[in-house]
C-alpha cells in the first residue's frame, strides 16, 4: 500500500507538536510491511530568486524529491519538499529573522505557532489563502505524476491538498486532525479557517482525531457524521538513553513548572492562581513559568500583584537543551491547558521522571493513568494536588516507578497500527 | 448432616469530604455528611429494611431450624444510630429471636491486625462491647476485616478469649483441600476456623444478576442441587457475604429477594441439611486439621491477598503514618480525637488508594468516591496531616516526643540492666568453669545434645580450654536470643509471651491430630 502524505514541518525544522506528530507517525508506519509513504512538505528555499517563479504556472513550481533514511526508521522514506511561501516557526528569534526578510521583500513567511495556528495580520491574510491554494495546485501535480493508493492530509493547511489530490486521482482521502480552530482561537473562530477545515472533513472519506476530545469537536461543531471519525491517539519518542546530562537543582526548593505558549489556550492564569494558593501554605516551593505569548505581560503583572514574584520565575521561550534542563530541576509539571487536542509534552515530561498535572481538557488524559487530573478552572484541585505532590513523598516515588513505563507503552508503531486500519477500512 | 452457616457482613465506610491542603489547619471536620447520610439513607431502604423483614419472616415460619449471624462493624453501627436508627431496632428484633448470632471485629472496620497488637485488642474490645450493650450478647466468634488472617492474627484472636474465626477458604491456602469441614489455628489450637466457600458464596453475591453467567437465572432449587452435590461426608458450607448483596448489590429488580426467601425452605426440605451460626459450627464439629497460613489472607480479589488496600507506596506510608501516632492518640484523651482515629483507620480508606484497579473490575470504581487513588491519596494524606497537628498540640509536640524518648530511655536502661545481670551471671559460671568442677560445663552442654552420650566426662575436664569457648560462645548466643525476646515482648506486650507458649502445644496436638483422620478432606475434595 502507499500512501501520499500532506504534511506541514519536518525534522530538523520542528516547531511544534505536529511536526512531531507526523515524524513518529510516519516512522512508526516504516515498521509495517507493505506500506510506503511520500511525505510531502512545503518548504521555502532562502536562497532561491523569488522573482523567477511563477506563480501561475503549477510546473514551474520546484519540487525536490528526495530519499531520505532516516534513524529508527526501518526503510528509507520518499521525502518530497514543495517550495512554499508558508512556512511555520515560532520562536520570537525566529520571528525577527523572518520579519527582515519580509521587509526585503524576499520571502512571506506567516508566524504560526505550536500545531499550525496562524496569525492573521492584515499583511498575511490575503496572501495566505491564496498560498494555500498554490500548495493545493501543486498537489494535484503531484497526485497526477505518482503513483498512490491513499492520500493522508495533516491538519487544515494541508486539507485543501489532499482535495485536490482526491480530485486529480479519485484515490481516497484521510484527513488527521490534530487541532482545530476551536482549539486554537479560544472559540473565536475564523470563518475562513473554519470552511476549509470543514470542506476537508467534508471531502474525507475517513477522519482521524488525536483524542475524543477533538472527535467530539469535529462531530459536533462541524457536523460530521460520527461513523466517519476515528480517534488514534498519538504516542511518544523514546528516549535516547545515550549521555543525557544531569542537571542539577540551583536550590533547595522544589521546583514546579508550566511550560508552553503563554496564550489563552494553555491556561497560564489558573497556574498562577494556584501557585499563589499553594505559596500561602509552604515555603520551600518555586513557580516556573517557562514559554512566551501573548499573555505574559498579563500574567507577569498579576503575579507581582499577588506578592509571589520571589518565587515565582519567568523564563522566556525555551527550546532543546534548556527544555531538558527544565525537565531535568523540575520536580512537578503542570498543564492547566483550556482546549489541548492532545499534548505531547506531559509525556515528555513523564519520561524524565517528572510527576505531572493535567487538565480534564486535554487529549492525552484521556489516556493516562499515572497522572493526576484536574479541571483547568479548578484552581483548588490545583493546589491541592501541587501541595500533595510536593508533600506526599509516596506520591512521586509513584508516578515515577509507573509513570515512565506508562509513557514507555505509547509507542508510535501502535498508533500507526491503528492508522493503518483506518487505511484498510477505506480501502475495503 | 451437613450444616449451611450463613454469615453476612454489614459496614458502610465514613466517607471524608474533599479536605484541601488549605484547610489544614482551619477546618478538623472531615466527613461529607452529605454523602453518608444519602448513601445509608438508600442503602437502609433498598438492603437493610427489607432484608431484615425477610431474615424475620424466615425466623417466624421455620422457627429454631433457620439461623442466621451478622457482623455489623462499629462505623456502620454509628452511621446507624446517626442516620437510619431503624435498622438498629429491626436488629434488636432479630436479636430477640434467639436465632441470630452476632460476631465481633475491629470496630474500625480497620486493618489494625496487621499493625499494632494492643490496639487490635482495644479495637476488638471496644466493638464487642457495643454489640453486647446492643444486642445483649457477648460475641464468641471473630471475624476479621475483610476476613483478613494469618496464623500470628488468628492466635491473638485466640488470646483474646474467643473459640473461633471466619477466614477465606483461599485456593492457595487450601491447595486440595476441602473448604466445607472445620480447621484450627496452626499455632494456637483452640481456635477454630470456618472457611468461606467462595464458589457457592460467589455465586450469589456476584454473579446472581449476570445474564452472561451460564447458570443465570439461579433459583433456590439449582442452588440447593449444587449443595446436594457436594460430597456426603463434607460437613459445613459458609457461605459469607455482603449483607448489601441484597438489594444493593443485586437490585431487588434482580429476584434476589425471592431467592432469599426460597433459600431456607429449599434447604431444609432434606433431612440431611441444617443451619447453624458460627458458635454452634465451632461447638459441634471436630475440627479436621490445621491451616497453614504465614502470609496474611483476605477475602478481596482473585488474589485473596491485601494487596488491595496495602499493595502500593501510597497505602503503605499512609498506613505507616496513621500508626505512628498510636502513642500520642492514646494519650491525647480527647474524644473528639478518639472519634477521629477510629474513622481515619477505616479500610475502604486504604481500598480507594489501590492501583490494581486500573486494570481490574467495576466492582470497584462503583465503591470508589474519588477519581483516582491519587486524588483519594492527597485528600486521606491531607486529613491525616491536619489530624497529626491536632494531636501534637492536644498532646504538647515537645512533652511527648521527650516522654516518648524517656520511655524508650528506660526501656533500653531495663535492657542493659537484664543484659548486665546476664553477662555477670556468665561471668560466675566462666569462674566455676575455669575451676575444674566438670557439672559446670555439664549444664551448657544440652545445647549439642546429640554429641553427650559419645563424649566421655573425662574427656571433657581434659580438653577444659577449647571447652571453655564453646561453652562461652552457647552462652552468649542464648542470652542474645532472651534478649531479644524479652525486648519484643517488652515492646508488644504480653500478647507475644502468651502466644509462644501454645506454638509448641500446637505441634504435639497438630501431629496428633492428623493420623486420627488421614487424609480425609483429600478423598472428598471436588
Amino acid at each position: 500500500m502507499r500512501v501520499l502524505m500532506f504534511g506541514w514541518e519536518f525534522p530538523p525544522h520542528i516547531s511544534g507538536g505536529l511536526g512531531t506528530a507526523c515524524y513518529g507517525l510516519t516512522r512508526g508506519m516504516s515498521h509495517i510491511a507493505g506500506l510506503d509513504v511520500v511525505f510531502v512538505v512545503p518548504k521555502a528555499w532562502g536562497d532561491e530568486d523569488q522573482s523567477s517563479i511563477s506563480l501561475l504556472s503549477a510546473e514551474n513550481f520546484p519540487v525536490r524529491k528526495k530519499f531520505i533514511e532516516m534513524k529508527g526508521f526501518l526503510k528509507e522514506m520518499a521525502f518530497m519538499e514543495v517550495h512554499s511561501w508558508i512556512v511555520p516557526y515560532m520562536s520570537p528569534e525566529q520571528y525577527a529573522k523572518a520579519g527582515k526578510k519580509t521587509a526585503e521583500g524576499n520571502n512571506v513567511y506567516f508566524n504560526t505557532e505550536h500545531m499550525g495556528k496562524l496569525k492573521f495580520t492584515g499583511k498575511y491574510g490575503p496572501d495566505l489563502f491564496q498560498e494555500i491554494g498554490n500548495y493545493a495546485v501543486v498537489a494535484g501535480v503531484i497526485a497526477d505524476e505518482q503513483t498512490f493508493d491513499i492520500i493522508h492530509a495533516h491538519d487544515w493547511l494541508t486539507y485543501p491538498a489532499g482535495i485536490a489530490a482526491k480530485s486529480v486521482s479519485g484515490k481516497p482521502l484521510v484527513i488527521h486532525v490534530h487541532a482545530t480552530d476551536f482549539d486554537r482561537s479560544g472559540g473565536s473562530v475564523n470563518p475562513g479557517v473554519f470552511e476549509i477545515e470543514k470542506r476537508g472533513m467534508d471531502a474525507a472519506d475517513m477522519i482521524i482525531a488525536v483524542s475524543n476530545l477533538t472527535r467530539n469537536t469535529v462531530i459536533e461543531k462541524y457536523g460530521i457524521d460520527p461513523a466517519k471519525v476515528v480517534t488514534v491517539y498519538n504516542a511518544v519518542e523514546p528516549l535516547e538513553v545515550t549521555s543525557r546530562p544531569v542537571y542539577r537543582k540551583p536550590l533547595q526548593d522544589k521546583i514546579v513548572t508550566f511550560l508552553g505558549r503563554i496564550t489563552l489556550q494553555k491556561g497560564p492564569e489558573f497556574f498562577v492562581e494556584a501557585a499563589n494558593k499553594v505559596l500561602k501554605k509552604s515555603g520551600n516551593v518555586r513557580f516556573v513559568m517557562a514559554g512566551s505569548g501573548d499573555m505574559f505581560p498579563r500574567i507577569i503583572k498579576r503575579a507581582a500583584s499577588l506578592g509571589i514574584m520571589d518565587r515565582f520565575h519567568f523564563t522566556g521561550f525555551l527550546r532543546g537543551q534548556d527544555v531538558d534542563h527544565m525537565f531535568g530541576i523540575s520536580d512537578l509539571y503542570v498543564m492547566p491547558s483550556v482546549s489541548e487536542p492532545f499534548g505531547i509534552s506531559p509525556l515528555e515530561a513523564m519520561q524524565s521522571n517528572v510527576p505531572v498535572i493535567i487538565s480534564h481538557q486535554s487529549g492525552v488524559s484521556e489516556i493516562l493513568k499515572h497522572a493526576i487530573k484536574v479541571d483547568f478552572w479548578d484552581i483548588d484541585a490545583m493546589a491541592d494536588a501541587i501541595y500533595g505532590i510536593l508533600n506526599y513523598d509516596a506520591l512521586s516515588q509513584m508516578f515515577k516507578k509507573h509513570g515512565k513505563t506508562e509513557v514507555e507503552n505509547l509507542k508510535w508503531e501502535n498508533s500507526a497500527q491503528h492508522v493503518k486500519q483506518v487505511y484498510d477500512r477505506v480501502l475495503a | 448432616m451437613k450444616t449451611i452457616c450463613l454469615y453476612f457482613q454489614v459496614h458502610q465506610p465514613f466517607r471524608f469530604r474533599r479536605f484541601r491542603f488549605f484547610d489544614i489547619g482551619e477546618s478538623d471536620y472531615y466527613y461529607d455528611d452529605y454523602s453518608n447520610e444519602s448513601i445509608m439513607k438508600k442503602v437502609t431502604a433498598k438492603c437493610y429494611l427489607p432484608a431484615n423483614q425477610v431474615m424475620l419472616d424466615l425466623i417466624e415460619k421455620y422457627g429454631e431450624r433457620f439461623k442466621v449471624t451478622w457482623s455489623i462493624s462499629g462505623i456502620a453501627l454509628d452511621q446507624f444510630e446517626l442516620y437510619a436508627p431503624e435498622v438498629l431496632e429491626s436488629f434488636k428484633k432479630l436479636a430477640a429471636t434467639g436465632q441470630v448470632e452476632f460476631l465481633a471485629e475491629t470496630y474500625s472496620h480497620s486493618l489494625v491486625s496487621l499493625s499494632d497488637p494492643d490496639e487490635f485488642r482495644s479495637q476488638v474490645k471496644e466493638h464487642s462491647d457495643r454489640i453486647e450493650t446492643l444486642f445483649g450478647v457477648k460475641p464468641s466468634v471473630f471475624r476479621n476485616t475483610e476476613l483478613v488472617y494469618s496464623d500470628d492474627i488468628g492466635a491473638a484472636v485466640a488470646d483474646m478469649g474467643y473459640r473461633a474465626m471466619l477466614t477465606e477458604g483461599a485456593r492457595h491456602i487450601l491447595g486440595w483441600k476441602s473448604p466445607n469441614y472445620l480447621y484450627y489455628n496452626a499455632v494456637n489450637p483452640r481456635l477454630k476456623l470456618l472457611l468461606k466457600n467462595y464458589k457457592l458464596s460467589d455465586d450469589i453475591a456476584f454473579r446472581f444478576s449476570n445474564r452472561g453467567w451460564g447458570e443465570w437465572p439461579l433459583t433456590a432449587e439449582k442452588y440447593v442441587g449444587w449443595l446436594k452435590d457436594i460430597d456426603k461426608k463434607e460437613e459445613v458450607v459458609n457461605l459469607f457475604m455482603d449483607y448489601e448483596t441484597f438489594g444493593e448489590h443485586q437490585w431487588a429488580e434482580t429476584g434476589i429477594f425471592e431467592f432469599l426467601k426460597a433459600l431456607p425452605g429449599e434447604i431444609l426440605r432434606y433431612r440431611n441439611f441444617r443451619f447453624a451460626t458460627p458458635s454452634e459450627v465451632a461447638a459441634d464439629l471436630e475440627p479436621v486439621a490445621p491451616l497453614h497460613v504465614p502470609y496474611p489472607i483476605s477475602w478481596a480479589d482473585e488474589e485473596r491477598d491485601l494487596s488491595a488496600w496495602l499493595g502500593n507506596d501510597m497505602q503503605h506510608e499512609a498506613f505507616t503514618k496513621l500508626y505512628g501516632l498510636r502513642e500520642m492518640v492514646k494519650s491525647s484523651n480527647d474524644p473528639k480525637i478518639l472519634t477521629d482515629w477510629r474513622y481515619l483507620q477505616v479500610s475502604d480508606h486504604f481500598y480507594y488508594m489501590s492501583t490494581k484497579f486500573f486494570s481490574d473490575g467495576e466492582v470497584h470504581k462503583y465503591f470508589n468516591p474519588y477519581e483516582s487513588p491519587y486524588d483519594a491519596f492527597i485528600n486521606y494524606m491531607n486529613v491525616l496531616s491536619d489530624f497529626t497537628n491536632r494531636v501534637k498540640q492536644q498532646v504538647g509536640v515537645t512533652e511527648t516526643e521527650t516522654a516518648l524518648l524517656k520511655r524508650k530511655l528506660k526501656e533500653k536502661e531495663e535492657q542493659i540492666g537484664k543484659l548486665q545481670a546476664e553477662i555477670n551471671e556468665l561471668l560466675d559460671k566462666k569462674k566455676v568453669i575455669t575451676a575444674p568442677v566438670v557439672e559446670g560445663v555439664d549444664d551448657d552442654i544440652p545445647l549439642v545434645p546429640e554429641r553427650k552420650p559419645g563424649r566421655p566426662k573425662t574427656a571433657a575436664s581434659k580438653d577444659i580450654g577449647s571447652k571453655k569457648e564453646v561453652a562461652s560462645g552457647g552462652g552468649g548466643a542464648k542470652s542474645g536470643k532472651s534478649a531479644v525476646s524479652r525486648s519484643k515482648s517488652a515492646g508488644s506486650g504480653a500478647t507475644t509471651r502468651k502466644r509462644s507458649k501454645p506454638a509448641t502445644v500446637k505441634d504435639t496436638a497438630g501431629k496428633e491430630k492428623k493420623p486420627e483422620k488421614p487424609g480425609k478432606p483429600g478423598k472428598k475434595s471436588p
